[in-house]
């Protein structure tokens, strides 16, 4: 739910947007959950707990400022992804074996 | 919007949009989106942000007077669950370019909506397990819905606050339960709670179809997916049957099951009633703000509090900035 990464904040006295991350176990990878307002970093991890671990599903969290968040763009989804479409070499279906041979 | 009068290029970025909308694709926050899909989001969402908000304040009102330790755990949790929920929208909503604070002052001021069933009163612990029961039920029947919502941040938020919600509906029911196999004179209070909550909560899923101005624009959106009246009876279709395993009366003469459409006829809603609580008429319309304000009011010195800790954190140089 990241707020448009590079725009500043809409009113001057809003406290900062921080993006928050969570872990949902043990070797899980962080997920992004939602946004907080905080002034400051340790207030910004204790509304994220307060928000978003209110049942012990979480085992870790951070939290980024919006503003840092560099995202890719919409509008040059085409071109700034289309080179991994034409790469079927990169599969293993591409590959031909020989039959009744366990490859993997 | 395709209307003829927009430029070339707004035109197919209209005609694109509506293509994915189509397809049954995820609009994210930087996508291109119709000026009146954003405005329509925003208006929706903040609507929806508040009334998680507001929603705390009845039920807050019974916190300290519940009538044991489980039952006030429950409802500290219940009622903490409701600012969470708010919170989760009031960021979804932000997305589209509004700021918190924009969106708080439209609570504060007056000028936004909420949900009019928080202008009823509470006058006894069964309504309670009511609202946990009729308005959280009625919740849960629309958010399931929104769940799969075209936008993605609402969606999503959707589906984290469906996943806490159960709790709240057990949590109602079983107090009703409890109330309706306990003394005549509980049976009678929550009976009472029943008559007064019905037709409010059937109100909560918005105007008939035939009057409901937004509707058309957020079904050919898919930011709902089903009408007003179509949620509305699916809600009664799932009441009827546990209100029957409690012995509770629907207070509808007109409710009879229809063996051709399998579904239960209601009675007439009256919808002046409905017009004058949204438009800040109801019962509690001035109460409910009365205490938001004092709320945030009282809330300030705090806020000032951590601005000030923070910004001395940062002079020290002890604190990244943000």
């Amino acid at each position: 739910m990241a707020a448009a990464a590079n725009e500043p904040d809409h009113a001057s006295d809003q406290w900062p947007l921080w993006e928050v991350f969570t872990q949902a176990k043990d070797g899980a990878p962080h997920e992004h959950a939602g946004s907080v307002h905080a002034p400051d970093p340790e207030l910004a991890l204790q509304n994220a707990r307060d928000v978003y671990a209110r049942r012990g599903q979480v085992v870790s969290l951070w939290v980024v400022p919006s503003s840092a968040i560099i995202a890719s763009s919409p509008g040059e989804q085409g071109p700034f992804f289309d080179p991994a479409d034409d790469k079927p070499y990169r599969h293993p279906q591409f590959y031909r074996t020989p039959r009744g041979v366990r490859v993997y | 919007m395709s209307a003829p009068s927009l430029p070339p290029e707004d035109a197919a970025h209209a005609a694109a949009f509506d293509a994915r909308i189509d397809a049954g694709e995820t609009i994210e926050p930087k996508d291109w989106m119709p000026e009146r899909y954003r405005h329509q989001l925003v208006r929706m969402m903040s609507q929806h942000a508040h009334s998680e908000i507001v929603g705390m304040l009845p039920e807050g009102n019974w916190i300290t007077r519940a009538p044991s330790l489980r039952r006030k755990m429950c409802l500290l949790a219940k009622v903490q669950d409701e600012a969470g929920h708010g919170l989760y929208i009031y960021c979804a909503t932000e997305t589209l370019g509004v700021g918190r604070e924009e969106l708080i002052d439209q609570l504060l001021s007056g000028k936004a909506k909420y949900s009019s069933i928080f202008n009823y009163p509470t006058l006894t612990w069964a309504d309670i397990g009511i609202i946990g029961w009729f308005v959280d039920g009625a919740a849960i029947v629309n958010q399931t819905v929104l769940a799969k919502a075209s936008y993605g941040p609402y969606a999503r938020a959707m589906v984290r606050i469906c996943k806490e919600e159960n709790f709240h509906k057990r949590q109602g029911y079983e107090i009703v339960a409890t109330l309706a196999a306990g003394t005549p004179a509980q049976r009678a209070m929550v009976q009472d709670a029943v008559n007064r909550w019905w037709w409010p909560t059937l109100m909560m899923f918005g105007p008939s179809d035939a009057n409901s101005p937004n509707s058309g624009d957020l079904l050919r959106w898919r930011v709902k997916r089903f009408s007003n009246d179509e949620l509305r009876q699916r809600f009664v279709d799932l009441t009827v049957a546990q209100a029957q395993a409690v012995s509770l009366t629907l207070p509808d003469p007109k409710l009879r099951y229809d063996a051709e459409t399998g579904h239960w006829a209601y009675g007439d809603i009256d919808w002046a009633e409905f017009k004058r609580v949204i438009n800040g008429n109801g019962p509690c319309n001035r109460e409910r703000l009365a205490a938001r304000r004092a709320a945030h009011d009282q809330g300030a010195w705090v806020r000032d509090a951590a601005g000030a800790y923070a910004e001395k954190q940062r002079r020290r140089g002890t604190a990244p900035a943000a």
